[in-house]
C-alpha cells in the first residue's frame, strides 16, 4: 500500500496543525523564556544606550560581532520577534476553534445521565428512602439550579426494565470562557502595545529654572516618534520650570544626603492661552493635553558668562552639568563658538559641596549647595561645529584643540565659586560663575588664585590630611551609603567620553572654612530638570486588556467545571434509592466535597437524617 | 521608645525567630527520621497497616494491598496511587514542629512589624526587608495551607528553606533604616511588592512539593522493597501524583499573584519612569519567570509533559525567582536598584 502524497495544501495544513498544537505552543513559550535572557546580560539600546556605548568602548573586538547578532536590541531582534510572532499565531490558531467549540457547548443541554453512576470516583448513595421520586428529583434540580448548574431531567429504563428519573447538571462553563478571555486578551495586549507605540511619541528635554519646554518637534533634545506618528498630533503647549526643589535627608546619619523629595514647580500654558501653576514629581506625572510629563532627572546648571578682552559679553548661559554620582558631582561642557579670537571649549566638574580627597582631587560630599566649586579645563581651537554636523552638547571633541588651562598645559585649571570671575589664559578675556541668587552682587576676581580666597595653605593641609573631612559645617558623612540611586534614570544623552583627565587643578585650596556659607549658597546655582513627554494612545487599551488577562486567568484557573448527577430509582418496596455522583472536567480538587454537600442539602430538603448517606 | 531601640528589638526578635525555626526544623527532621524507621520496619516483617489516605483527602486511594513485609504491589498499581504506600504512626515531634513554627512565625511577625514601625513605612523597601517579609509570607502560607490539607511532612523542607534565606539575608543584606527615595514613594510600593512576596511564598511551597514529587516518582519506579530504599520516609508520604496535584494548586495561585505583580509593576513604572514596560533587567526576569510558570501550566495539559517534566519546569521557575531576587538585584544594572547594598 502506497503512502498518500501530501500536496501543497496538505503540507500547509500539516504545518498549521503542528504550529497550533499544545506541544508547539509549550516549546515556543519555553524558547521565549530562554531568548529573553540575553537582554538582561547585555546592555540594550532601548533601555540603556550609554551602557551599549560603554560596552563598545570596553570590548571593541567582540561588540560589533554581538551587534550583528542583535544582542543589543534583543527585544526587537529578528529571532526574538519571530518566536513571539509564531507563539501568537499558534495562540490565535488555538483560540478560534476553541471559541467555536465553546459556543456550541454553551448551547447544549447537559448530557444523558450515565447508567452506572456507582462507577464514578465521587459517588454517594441512599437507599430505602421514603419519599416520592418525582418530588426528590424536582428538589434536587432546584438545589442544583440555585447553585449555578444547568440542569436537564432524563428518564431512563435500565436493562432490567427498572425505570429511573435523574437530574443531569453541569456547571463551570465560565472556566473555558475565562480561558478564552485570557488568551484573547494576551493578543489584545500585544496589539495595543504595537498600535500605541506606533501612533505615540516621546521626547526628552532638559529645562533649567526659568526656561520653558514647548511641545514642538524642534524644542526637544531628543525625540522618538512611533512608526505612524504624525507631527500634527503634537499639542503646542508650553511648560516653564519656575523652580526646582530638592529635599535631602539630614537627620538620619545612615542616609545623610539621600534625596527625599523632588518637586518641579511649573507654569503650563495651553494653546488657547489658559495657564496654570502645577507641579511635576517623580511618581506624579503632569497630565496635560493628552500627554504625560515625567520628571526623570535633575541636576545643576551653573550660569557662566564669558567676556572678551574688551569686557564685552560673548557668551552667557546656564549650562546643564550631568550628575555622575549620588552627591551630584556633575560633568559639563561649555562651548563658546563666537566672539573671541579663537573658539573656546571647556570641560569641567561641578561639586555642590566640594571636598578634597587625599589624592588632591575634589569630590562632592553632599548633593546640596554647601560649598559649590566649579573646575574647568580650557581648550582653544576648532570646536568642529562649523560644518553644521550635529554634535552632542555634552561632549567636547578635543581633537585638534589646544589645551590652555588644566591637564598638561602650563596653566592651572580654572576654579570658581558662585560670584567669582577669572581671567582666561592667553589674554582671551574672562569667565564668570554667576551667583544666581544674587545676580547684582559684586563679582570677586580670583584669577590665578585659589577658589576660596579666605583659605590659606594651612587649611589646605588640614583638609588634605583628613579625607573624611567634609566642609567644617554640619560634617556630612562622606561614607554615607549610596542607598537609593537618584531614582529615575539619568539623562540618556549624557556621554562623558571627554571627561578631563585631571579635574582638579591649581595649587590646593581647602574645602574648609566655609561654615558661614551653608545657607549663603542656597539658590546660587540654578537647577535643571529633565522632562520626558510621552504620548501613547494605546496605553489605556493595554491596561484594559491586562485587567482582562487577570480576570480571565483567575476564572480559568479557579472556577471548577464539573458534572453532577442525582438519580432516583425505585428499590421495590415503596421506597427509593437516591444516587449522587460527580465528574470533574479539568482541575477540580473540591469535587468530592461538593457531592457530599449536595447529598447533605438534599437530605435536609427532603427531611431526611443528614448523616444517612453512605459512601460508595 | 527610641527609634534605634525599635530596630534593635526587631533584630533581636528576628534572631529569636530563627532560633525557634531551627528547633522546629529539628522536630520536623525527627519526624522524617521516624517515618524512615516506620518504613524500614516493613522489611523486618512487622505487621504493617494498609494504606489509607493519611493525607486527609477524600479522593480514592485504597487499591494498595497490605505490605506486611511481603511484596510491594506491582509497579502499575504503585504509580498513580495517590495515598502513601506505608502509613506512618502518629508522631509527637510533628506536632511540636508545628507549634514551634507558629511560635517562630509570631516572633518573625513581631520583628517585621517593628522594622516597619521604625521605618514609618511598609517593611519591604530593600533586600533585607523583602527577604524578611518574603520568608514571613512563606511561613504564613505554609501554616494557612496546613489548615486545609495535612502537608506537615513539608516542614523540614519549608522551614529549612526559610532558615537559609532568612539567615543569609540577615547576615549579608542587613541595612539600617533609611528613608524612601522619591521613586519608591508610591502606594504601589505597598501593593506591587507585597503581592510579589506573596506570590514568591506560593512558588516556594510549590517548589518544595514539585521537588518531593520528583524523588517520590523515582522511588515509585524502583522495584526495591521499601525497607531497602534510599529516603525511606518517602514511602509514608503521598504518592507522586497527589504531590503533583498539590504542587499545581499552589503554583497556580502563585502564578495569578505573579501576573498581578507584573501588571501592578507596569502601572507603577508608567507613573515613576514614564513607560509601562522598558525591558529593565528586573522586568526581563519577571517576564521570564511568568513565561516559565505559564509553560508549567500548559505542560500539565500537554501529552508527555505531565508529571516529571512539568515538575522540572516548576523547579526551574522557582530557581529563576531566587535568581531574580539575589543575582539580578546585586549584580545586574537596572532601574530596580533598591537593594540598599
Amino acid at each position: 500500500m502506497s503512502q498518500p502524497v501530501l500536496g501543497p495544501v496538505g503540507w500547509i495544513r500539516w504545518a498549521w496543525r503542528q504550529l497550533t498544537s499544545m506541544r508547539t505552543a509549550l516549546l515556543l513559550l519555553l524558547l521565549l523564556a530562554i531568548v529573553a535572557i540575553p537582554g538582561s546580560l547585555f546592555p540594550q539600546r532601548s533601555s540603556d544606550p550609554n551602557g551599549v556605548t560603554q560596552y563598545f568602548r570596553d570590548n571593541p573586538d567582540t561588540a560589533p560581532f554581538l551587534d550583528n547578532l542583535q544582542l543589543f536590541d534583543v527585544y526587537s531582534s529578528a529571532w526574538f520577534s519571530s518566536i513571539y510572532i509564531l507563539l501568537f499565531v499558534s495562540l490565535i490558531g488555538c483560540i478560534i476553534p476553541r471559541t467555536r467549540h465553546h459556543w456550541q457547548a454553551l448551547r447544549q443541554r447537559p448530557p444523558r445521565t450515565p447508567v452506572r453512576l456507582e462507577r464514578l470516583a465521587d459517588f454517594r448513595e441512599r437507599t430505602g428512602v421514603a419519599v416520592d421520586a418525582g418530588e426528590a428529583v424536582q428538589s434536587a434540580r432546584k438545589l442544583l439550579t440555585t447553585s449555578g448548574y444547568r440542569t436537564e431531567i432524563y428518564t431512563q429504563t435500565a436493562r432490567g426494565g427498572q425505570e429511573s428519573v435523574s437530574v443531569s447538571a453541569e456547571r463551570g462553563y465560565l472556566r473555558e470562557t475565562g480561558n478564552l478571555v485570557f488568551h484573547s486578551a494576551m493578543v489584545g495586549v500585544l496589539l495595543a502595545v504595537g498600535v500605541g507605540g506606533g501612533l505615540g511619541y516621546n521626547g526628552q528635554k532638559v529645562v533649567v529654572e526659568g526656561q520653558t519646554l514647548v511641545n514642538t518637534l524642534l524644542d526637544f533634545n531628543s525625540f522618538n516618534p512611533g512608526r505612524f506618528f504624525n507631527t500634527d498630533t503634537l499639542a503646542p503647549y508650553a511648560v516653564s520650570l519656575d523652580s526646582f526643589e530638592a529635599v535631602y535627608e539630614t537627620n538620619n546619619l545612615d542616609a545623610y544626603g539621600q534625596p527625599i523629595d523632588y518637586t518641579a514647580n511649573v507654569t503650563t500654558t495651553l494653546p488657547d492661552g489658559e495657564s496654570a501653576e502645577r507641579t511635576v514629581k517623580v511618581n506624579e506625572p503632569l497630565d496635560i493635553a493628552g500627554t504625560n510629563i515625567y520628571l526623570l532627572g535633575n541636576g545643576y546648571a551653573p550660569t557662566i558668562t564669558v567676556r572678551d578682552a574688551d569686557d564685552r559679553v560673548v557668551f552667557t548661559d546656564s549650562v546643564p552639568f550631568l550628575p555622575q554620582d549620588t552627591n551630584l558631582t556633575s560633568l559639563g561642557v561649555i562651548k563658546v563658538p563666537d566672539g573671541l579670537d579663537t573658539q573656546l571649549g571647556m570641560t569641567g566638574f561641578f561639586y555642590p559641596t566640594a571636598m578634597r580627597l587625599e589624592s588632591g582631587a575634589y569630590a562632592s560630599s553632599y548633593p546640596d549647595l554647601v560649598y559649590p566649586v566649579l573646575t574647568l579645563n580650557v581648550f582653544q581651537g576648532d570646536l568642529g561645529i562649523n560644518e553644521g554636523a550635529p554634535k552632542s552638547v555634552y561632549t567636547l571633541d578635543a581633537d585638534g584643540m589646544e589645551q590652555i588651562a588644566g591637564g598638561d598645559s602650563d596653566t592651572a585649571a580654572i576654579e570658581l565659586m558662585p560670584g567669582q570671575r577669572s581671567e582666561l589664559p592667553n589674554g582671551l578675556g574672562s569667565i564668570t560663575f554667576e551667583n544666581a541668587a544674587e545676580p547684582d552682587a559684586e563679582v570677586v576676581d580670583v584669577t590665578g588664585d585659589s577658589a576660596q580666597p579666605e583659605t590659606g595653605d594651612d587649611a589646605a593641609e588640614d583638609a588634605g590630611a583628613d579625607t573624611s573631612g567634609a566642609p567644617a559645617t554640619e560634617a556630612p558623612a562622606t561614607d554615607a551609603p549610596a542607598t537609593g540611586t537618584p531614582a529615575p534614570g539619568e539623562d540618556a544623552t549624557a556621554d562623558a567620553t571627554q571627561a578631563p583627565a585631571n579635574p582638579h587643578g591649581g595649587d590646593g585650596t581647602a574645602a574648609s572654612g566655609a561654615s558661614s556659607t551653608a545657607e549663603g549658597y542656597s539658590g546660587a546655582v540654578k537647577r535643571f530638570a529633565s522632562f520626558d513627554v510621552h504620548h501613547d494612545p494605546g496605553q489605556l487599551w493595554v491596561l484594559v486588556f491586562a485587567v482582562l488577562v487577570v480576570a480571565g486567568l483567575i476564572t480559568s484557573l479557579l472556577v471548577p467545571r464539573r458534572r453532577v448527577w442525582v438519580k432516583v430509582s425505585s428499590d421495590g418496596e415503596g421506597t427509593v434509592r437516591i444516587q449522587y455522583a460527580g465528574l470533574a472536567r479539568g482541575e477540580d480538587p473540591a469535587l468530592g466535597a461538593a457531592v457530599a454537600e449536595l447529598d447533605r442539602k438534599h437530605a435536609r430538603e427532603l427531611g431526611l437524617p443528614s448523616d444517612d448517606g453512605a459512601v460508595g | 521608645m527610641q527609634e534605634s531601640d525599635l530596630s534593635f528589638f526587631s533584630v533581636v526578635l528576628l534572631w529569636s525567630a530563627m532560633a525557634v525555626y531551627a528547633l522546629a526544623f529539628i522536630a520536623f527532621a525527627m519526624d522524617l527520621a521516624r517515618r524512615s524507621a516506620d518504613a524500614g520496619r516493613v522489611r523486618a516483617g512487622e505487621p504493617e497497616l494498609v494504606t489509607a489516605s493519611a493525607a486527609g483527602t477524600a479522593s480514592a486511594a485504597g487499591t494498595a494491598s497490605a505490605v506486611g513485609g511481603v511484596a510491594r504491589p506491582p509497579r502499575a498499581a504503585r504509580r498513580g496511587n495517590t495515598g502513601p504506600e506505608v502509613t506512618a504512626s502518629l508522631s509527637p515531634s510533628l506536632r511540636v514542629g508545628v507549634v514551634l513554627t507558629v511560635l517562630g512565625f509570631l516572633l518573625h511577625l513581631g520583628a517585621t512589624v517593628l522594622r516597619g514601625v521604625d521605618a514609618e513605612r511598609v517593611p519591604w523597601a530593600n533586600m533585607y526587608e523583602f527577604a524578611m517579609t518574603g520568608t514571613l509570607m512563606i511561613v504564613l502560607v505554609f501554616l494557612v495551607v496546613l489548615t486545609r490539607s495535612d502537608l506537615r511532612f513539608l516542614g523540614t523542607f519549608v522551614i529549612g528553606l526559610v532558615l537559609v534565606l532568612l539567615g543569609a539575608s540577615a547576615v549579608n543584606f542587613y541595612v539600617e533604616v533609611v528613608p524612601l527615595p522619591p521613586a519608591l514613594q508610591s502606594a504601589w510600593l505597598i501593593i506591587h511588592v507585597f503581592v510579589a512576596t506573596l506570590g514568591t511564598a506560593f512558588f516556594a511551597l510549590g517548589f518544595a512539593l514539585s521537588a518531593l514529587q520528583l524523588v517520590q516518582d523515582r522511588r515509585e519506579r524502583s522495584d526495591k522493597p521499601v525497607g531497602e530504599q534510599w529516603l525511606k520516609f518517602l514511602a509514608t508520604l503521598p504518592g507522586s501524583e497527589r504531590l503533583e496535584n498539590l504542587a499545581y494548586r499552589v503554583n497556580i495561585i502563585g502564578f495569578i499573584l505573579w501576573t498581578f505583580t507584573l501588571i501592578a509593576g507596569a502601572i507603577w513604572a508608567e507613573k515613576a519612569w514614564g513607560r509601562y514596560w522598558g525591558w529593565d533587567t528586573k522586568e526581563v526576569w519577571t517576564f521570564i519567570i511568568w513565561v516559565l510558570y505559564a509553560g508549567y501550566i500548559h505542560a500539565r495539559a500537554t501529552k508527555g509533559w505531565r508529571g516529571t517534566r512539568s515538575a522540572w519546569l516548576a523547579i526551574v521557575g522557582f530557581i529563576a525567582v531566587i535568581f531574580n531576587f539575589t543575582i539580578v538585584n546585586m549584580f545586574f544594572d537596572g532601574l530596580h536598584s533598591y537593594s540598599g547594598l
